[in-house]
């Protein structure tokens, strides 16, 4: 195996990486707050079809990241309105909004599946994204850098800053965030919101940095291995980062292995295919053997905010 | 029309005075109800869209004779899809079309329990009474493809993206590069299976898989263009549309394209169930019968490899050239069909086996 195509791989990886990890960022701090969304994989898809359009009809590609992180955000309100103001399953919510994101995705996107658009192209110049060697570093698209700053962004919001810290106590103890006075549901709502958004561009990145066209339920199952990744990482950002590129590497060698040979070819493809899942219910086996401080899950998950309970 | 509780109670209600009419007077006064059961969306522009586009041909060549042909898309392979056999034959459907591989099973159970409807399962094996199957001869475009792939590639490596292996897809390979490495006698194929029919972004992947480990033609067997846009992207020498033309997605990658042509097949069963005539068996009609056609060659391809591809086509289409007669190797290279054997209609549709060319996979 040559540099070259070491190179080539860790390139495809990182693509196969990035919507998996901006989706698992947003669908983090989510949780974080005390909110189980469920509906990643349907935020996902609105955020899809909206960036295909917008680039479709205008041929920009950084306001289609715009809009379809806000196209993520106005999705992630229904899901909002029904769980925090209406105190709805969040479960059954959640599994709804995908439902509802698959649907409406499919519907705003009739007719357009025989229309090609343009990918987005790297963000350094040419000499640095094209060159042999430094392409590993400079041969990506605003997206890919985009995700790894809001890992190390989300990461010093939750541990450094006020706000960081009373998002988590809103997630760990919602009643006695509430009782000192912090709206419990302001602050989820602007969780559910962020969520939404980072949903919507990680949706984006499918027409925009994977494959430049639009094609129903486009975003495969990867909003659910975002949401099994949020566990994987134990609800810590740079888990999440490792996490994300490891279920990337294993995505990707699979289709290295078969087209190239080799040891790694004997593997059949349904157990590649199960590998992300598989090391996310070890990791929840391994989460529940040490059950101590460690575990890390926001306690409130999941649990709608009923005060006068 | 759609279908909901009320229609269904309405149509039951209808089909219970039924017997008192007697089926010929129902059959004459009221248009047949089609039905179509596709497992993805009609917008893929591939195999689905090829049924689709089946269906309205359908409709508008027998017009009032038939009823505005109900689709169902997105019906996976597995229980649910009986519950809509079943939802289909109940609402007055008397002709209905399961277009994919794994309904099989379930046509055959439902059928039991409806025999005045007549089913039809595209690339299926199980037949009974009131349960046809159908297909088309795809390896005979394969056999097309594969020809151009052999003179065109320079590495003389090609990948294949396929779904599953059945024999569908299995045969699919083979031909293609039996043709290939009639050009090229050290022409090799790698298959990879993605185990889906519709992941675009994993299909895009695999593309770039390949390309990066040398292969320089990608065919595929899943219902998108996503592999042929990367092959675009990347400048390689090219692709195959499947299905539909894809050339607006790759104007330089696509050599050329396998159309699916579904709808002369189902104007003729359309047309058998109205008259009475329709029977039960297996349909493999290919380009011989328009059922398989070949798109228009990319303006890049020097005119004498179009002439070879060309005579391909038309020795398929005369019947003096069969992809499948030996002298074939398997992948270890043991003599599986004798010089002057064909392989038959049975063997191909069981295939589980690659010829010599093809790096089998695990």
């Amino acid at each position: 195996m040559n540099l070259d195509l070491l190179i080539a791989i860790f390139i495809t990886v990182v693509g196969a990486s990035t919507p998996i990890l901006i989706a698992a960022t947003g669908e983090l701090v989510v949780e974080k707050s005390g909110v189980l969304n469920l509906g990643v994989e349907g935020m996902m898809l609105v955020g899809a079809i909206t960036a295909f359009l917008v680039v479709f009809l205008t041929g920009q590609h950084y306001l289609a990241i715009v809009l379809a992180a806000g196209a993520g955000i106005a999705t992630s309100m229904i899901f909002g309105f029904l769980t925090l103001s209406l105190s709805a399953n969040q479960t059954a919510t959640g599994l709804a909004l995908t439902i509802f994101g698959t649907g409406f995705s499919a519907l705003a996107g009739q007719g357009y599946s025989a229309r090609p658009v343009t990918l987005l192209g790297p963000l350094f110049p040419a000499e640095l994204a094209t060159h042999p060697v430094l392409r590993i570093l400079f041969g990506y698209s605003a997206l890919v850098y985009f995700a790894l700053i809001m890992v190390v962004a989300v990461w010093w919001f939750l541990k450094k800053t006020r706000a960081g810290l009373i998002l988590r106590a809103v997630g760990e103890n919602d009643l006695s965030a509430h009782s000192i006075g912090y709206s419990v549901i302001g602050v989820r709502y602007a969780a559910v919101a962020f969520g939404g958004a980072m949903a919507g561009i990680a949706g984006a990145c499918f027409p925009l940095l994977l494959t430049p066209q639009w094609a129903e339920r486009m975003t495969a199952g990867r909003g659910w291995i975002a949401v099994a990744l949020v566990v994987f990482a134990s609800w810590r950002p740079f888990r999440l980062l490792a996490g994300a590129y490891l279920f990337g590497l294993v995505m990707t060698m699979e289709l290295y292995a078969k087209a190239g040979g080799g040891p790694l070819s004997a593997i059949p493809s349904e157990l590649w295919a199960a590998l992300p899942y598989l090391a996310t219910v070890v990791v929840l086996v391994l989460i529940s053997i040490r059950r101590d401080a460690s575990t890390n899950a926001p306690a409130c998950l999941g649990r709608p905010f009923l005060p006068s309970n | 029309m759609t279908i909901t509780r009320r229609n269904i109670l309405k149509i039951g209600g209808a089909a219970a005075a039924l017997p008192l009419l007697g089926s010929r007077a129902f059959a004459q006064s009221e248009p047949l109800k089609v039905g179509f059961m596709l497992i993805g969306t009609v917008n893929d522009n591939g195999w689905n869209f090829g049924h689709a586009t089946g269906a309205k041909f359908m409709k508008d060549a027998l017009g009032d004779a038939v009823a505005e042909p109900t689709i169902v898309e997105n019906v996976p392979e597995g229980p649910d899809c009986e519950r809509v056999l079943r939802e289909l034959a109940q609402s007055g459907h008397k002709l209905i079309f399961a277009t994919s591989f794994g309904y099989g099973d379930y046509v055959i159970k439902v059928a039991q329990q409806f025999p005045d409807v007549k089913f039809e399962h595209a690339t299926g094996y199980q037949r009974s009474d009131n349960v046809a199957t159908y297909n088309a001869r795809f390896h005979e475009g394969r056999a097309v493809c594969g020809t151009l792939a052999g003179h065109l590639s320079k590495t003389g490596k090609a990948g294949y993206i396929g779904s599953f292996p059945i024999p569908e897809v299995v045969m699919g390979i083979n031909a293609f590069v039996l043709a290939a490495r009639k050009v090229n006698p050290e022409f090799t194929i790698t298959p990879v299976y993605i185990s889906t029919w519709n992941d675009p972004a994993k299909e895009a992947d695999a593309a770039r898989a390949m390309i990066d480990q040398g292969i320089d033609v990608i065919a595929q067997h899943t219902d998108g263009p996503a592999a042929l846009q990367v092959a675009e992207e990347r400048g390689i020498v090219g692709g195959f549309g499947q299905g539909a033309d894809m050339s607006a997605f790759a104007p330089k990658a696509q050599l050329t394209s396998i159309i699916d042509n579904w709808g002369p097949h189902y104007v003729e069963a359309a047309e058998a169930v109205i008259a009475g005539t329709w029977t039960s068996g297996d349909r493999w009609p290919g380009l011989k019968e328009g059922e398989v056609v070949i798109g228009p060659y990319n303006e890049s391809i020097p005119a004498d490899v179009v002439a070879a591809a060309e005579a391909v086509k038309n020795g398929q289409i005369d019947g003096s050239f069969n992809i499948f007669t030996g002298p074939i190797n398997d992948h270890t290279g043991a003599e599986k069909v004798p010089a002057g054997v064909t392989l038959t209609d049975a063997e191909l549709l069981s295939m589980d086996w690659y010829v010599e060319g093809v790096n089998p996979p695990a």
